[in-house]
C-alpha cells in the first residue's frame, strides 16, 4: 500500500536534488569553515556556507550578512525572542513583550520563560479565523513594550497574518518585530525591503530540505544577545560548528520551490477544503478561507474524535494530524483551535491536511473519499452522531 | 502499520462489538462530556428474574482506546449478573485488550464508569439500592470525579476546580473556581447537576462560581 503523506507542515520527504547538493559536503568538503587565512578545504567550506547564506537571504530581499544559521526554527525563535528581550532589557528599554496567543511553541514557550524571569507578556487574542486585530495590537502597546512576535502564518490552521500592517505599527511604536515564517517561507512572499520586520524565523524542513538546519534573518543593528555560549561563528551571534551540508541543502531546497508549485499546492488545498465541506455533512473550516498558506487545509468533523479518524486513515495508508487532546502527548487540546474561539469539541474532531511536492490530485481525491467514509462510520457509533 | 496499540485494541477499534443504542433500555448512562473530550453512553437490558445483563450496547464519541474499551467491557459484561458486572474494572478491560497505554487511562476508564453508572441507574429505578446512605460531602466529591474540567480534559476534583462542597438538609452547594461568565461555566454547571441530582436524598443542587 502506497502511503499518501499529508502532514507536510510537520516534516517533508527530502528532495533527491537536495541530497545530491549536500553529498559533497559530507565526503569531500568536510572541513570546518575557516577564516580566509585558513587552509584550502576550510576556505572552500566557508565559501559554500556564505553562498548558501546569500542565496537564502536574497529570497527575502535581504543581505547575506543579515542571516545566521541555526539548528532549526525552534532555535531561531528562541534566539529572536529571548536574545532580543535580554538585549533590550540590558539597555533598559523596557520589559513588555506582545505575542499572539496562537504562536507555535518556540515563541509561546519562550515568552512564558521570559514571563517567569520578570518580563510582562501580553498574549493577544485572535478572531475566529485566527487573525490578530490591529486594534487589539494597538491597545496592547505600552511605554514598556520592546518586542512584538507574531507569526507570518499559523502552523495548524494556516492563517496568514497581515505582517506589513503589524510591522508598520511596531515601527511607529519603535518596537522590534519578530515573525515566525516557518510555514510561509518561499510559499507566501516576504520582502524585508517592503515589510518592516526585524527578525524572521526560517526553516526548510517543510520545504523538502533537511531537518536540523534553520536560519534567523536579523535586520542590521537589531539588538540581540547570544543565547548559547561558544565560539565566534555566525557573526558572533550563534555559536557552534556550522552545519555546512545542512546550509547547502537549505539553499538548494529554497531554490527548488517555484511559483508554479505554490499554485499547484493552492489548487490541491482548495479542492480538499471545498470537497470536504461539501461532501461531509457537519463540518467546519478552521482558519481563514483565503488568507491561508497554499499547503494547509484544516477541518473539524463534528461528533467524532480526531485520533480515531487519524488511526483509521493510517490503516488505509494516509498520514494526517489532529488537534484533539487524545492525539497529543500532553493530553491537551490544540491551543490554536481553542484560541480561535473553539471549544474542546471543535478541537476534538479537527484534522489538518498539509500538501507537499509529492502529492497529486489523485491523493486529494483519495483522502476525501477515505475521510468521508471514516467519519460516517465513526458517527454511526457516536452518541452525538447523526449518521446512524 | 506501526502503532502503540496492541493487535487486540486495533481489532476492537476497527470492529467494535455491541455498538449502538437500545431503544427502551432498563438502565442507561452517559459519562464524559462533549465540551471537554471523550464521551460514552451505555445501555443495558436486564432479566428481572436472574438479574443478568441480557443485552448491552454502547456509543462512543472518543479516541481509539475509548472505543476499544467500550467494545471489550460490553463483551465482558454481557450475560453476567449485575453484581459480577459491577466488579469489572478498567484493569480487567485493559488486560482483555492486551494492555493500554497508561496515558490513555483517562479516555478508556469512561466506558467502565459508563457500565457501572448504567447498572446504578437500573438499581435506582428498580429500588435495588440496598442501604440508603445519606449523601455526604465525600459522596458528592466522589461523584464530581465524573465531571470533566474542559480546560484540561481531566476531572474537576483532580484539577482542583472545586473550592467547596456543602451538604445541608437535602441541599448541595458546589463552589467552582471559575468566573461565572467563563466559557465553560454553563457546561460544568449542567454536568454537576446531572451527576448530583439523582442522589436519593438530594432536593436541590446549587452551583456557584467564584474566582
Amino acid at each position: 500500500m502506497d502511503l499518501v503523506y499529508l502532514d507536510n507542515a510537520a516534516a517533508t520527504r527530502m528532495d533527491e536534488k537536495v541530497a545530491q547538493a549536500m553529498n559533497p559536503y559530507f565526503f569531500d568538503v568536510y572541513a570546518v569553515a575557516t577564516s580566509e587565512f585558513g587552509y584550502s578545504l576550510g576556505i572552500e567550506a566557508k565559501e559554500a556556507l556564505d553562498a548558501a547564506r546569500e542565496s537564502i537571504a536574497s529570497v527575502l530581499n535581504g543581505a547575506g550578512e543579515e542571516l545566521v544559521f541555526t539548528s532549526g526554527s525552534t532555535e531561531s525563535s528562541n534566539l529572536a525572542v529571548k536574545g532580543c528581550a535580554q538585549a533590550l532589557k540590558r539597555k533598559k528599554k523596557g520589559n513588555h513583550i506582545i505575542v499572539s496567543g496562537i504562536e507555535d511553541f518556540p515563541v509561546l514557550n519562550s515568552a512564558r520563560t521570559l514571563e517567569k524571569q520578570g518580563f510582562e507578556v501580553t498574549y493577544l487574542a485572535v478572531d475566529e479565523t485566527g487573525l490578530v486585530g490591529s486594534e487589539a495590537l494597538e491597545d496592547a502597546f505600552t511605554d514598556e513594550t520592546i518586542l512584538v512576535s507574531i507569526q507570518h502564518a499559523n502552523q495548524e490552521i494556516g492563517t496568514v497574518q497581515d505582517i506589513k500592517e503589524i510591522g508598520k505599527m511596531c515601527k511607529e511604536h519603535d518596537v522590534i518585530f519578530h515573525t515566525d515564517a516557518t510555514h510561509t517561507f518561499t510559499r507566501v512572499p516576504l520582502d524585508v525591503s517592503v515589510i518592516p520586520v526585524d527578525l524572521v524565523t526560517l526553516s526548510c524542513h517543510t520545504l523538502h530540505g533537511p531537518k536540523g538546519i534553520g536560519a534567523l534573518y536579523i535586520r542590521k543593528e537589531t539588538p540581540l544577545d547570544k543565547i548559547m555560549d561558544g565560539g565566534f561563528q555566525e557573526f558572533d551571534v550563534r555559536a557552534g560548528l556550522e552545519n555546512i551540508p545542512g546550509a547547502v541543502g537549505f539553499a538548494r531546497a529554497v531554490e527548488l520551490v517555484t511559483p508554479q508549485e505554490n499554485e499547484r499546492l493552492k489548487r490541491m488545498r482548495d479542492t480538499l477544503i471545498d470537497r470536504l465541506l461539501a461532501e461531509v455533512p457537519d463540518t467546519l473550516l478552521n482558519g481563514h478561507r483565503h488568507k491561508r498558506t497554499p499547503q494547509n487545509a484544516n477541518v473539524t468533523f463534528h461528533y467524532v474524535e480526531g485520533e480515531s479518524i487519524t488511526l483509521h486513515l493510517d490503516m488505509r495508508g494516509f498520514a494526517v494530524s489532529t488537534g484533539s487532546a487524545c492525539f497529543s502527548r500532553s493530553l491537551e487540546a490544540s491551543h490554536v483551535i481553542m484560541g480561535i474561539g473553539g471549544d474542546h469539541e471543535r478541537a476534538h474532531g479537527s484534522v489538518r491536511f498539509t500538501c507537499g511536492r509529492y502529492n497529486t490530485g489523485k491523493d486529494v481525491g483519495a483522502v476525501v473519499e477515505a475521510v468521508s467514509d471514516v467519519v460516517q462510520s465513526l458517527r454511526k457509533i457516536s452518541p452525538l452522531g447523526k449518521g446512524g | 502499520m506501526k502503532t502503540v496499540y496492541t493487535d487486540k485494541v486495533i481489532e476492537h477499534f476497527k470492529n467494535p462489538r455491541n455498538v449502538g443504542r437500545i431503544e427502551d433500555p432498563d438502565g442507561k448512562s452517559t459519562e464524559g462530556s462533549p465540551a471537554c473530550g471523550d464521551m460514552v453512553s451505555v445501555y443495558i437490558k436486564v432479566d428481572e428474574e436472574t438479574r443478568r445483563i441480557t443485552d448491552i450496547k454502547f456509543e462512543s464519541y472518543g479516541c481509539a482506546s475509548n472505543i476499544a474499551t467500550g467494545s471489550i467491557i460490553t463483551e465482558l459484561a454481557k450475560g453476567k449478573t449485575l453484581e459480577e458486572a459491577k466488579n469489572l474494572s478498567w484493569k480487567d478491560a485493559s488486560e482483555a485488550l492486551g494492555g493500554l497505554p497508561p496515558i490513555k487511562a483517562h479516555c478508556s476508564v469512561l466506558a467502565v464508569e459508563g457500565l457501572r453508572a448504567a447498572i446504578q441507574d437500573y438499581e435506582e429505578k428498580h429500588g435495588l439500592v440496598k442501604e440508603k446512605v445519606p449523601t455526604t460531602e465525600d459522596i458528592v466529591r466522589k461523584r464530581l470525579r465524573h465531571v470533566m474540567n474542559p480546560l484540561t480534559g481531566l476531572d474537576v476534583v483532580r484539577t482542583e476546580l472545586i473550592i467547596k462542597v456543602e451538604v445541608k438538609e437535602g441541599r448541595v452547594t458546589v463552589t467552582v473556581d471559575l468566573p461565572e461568565n467563563h466559557q465553560f461555566a454553563a457546561a460544568i454547571k449542567e454536568d454537576v447537576k446531572d451527576k448530583i441530582e439523582p442522589l436519593w436524598d438530594v432536593k436541590e443542587v446549587i452551583v456557584k462560581f467564584e474566582e
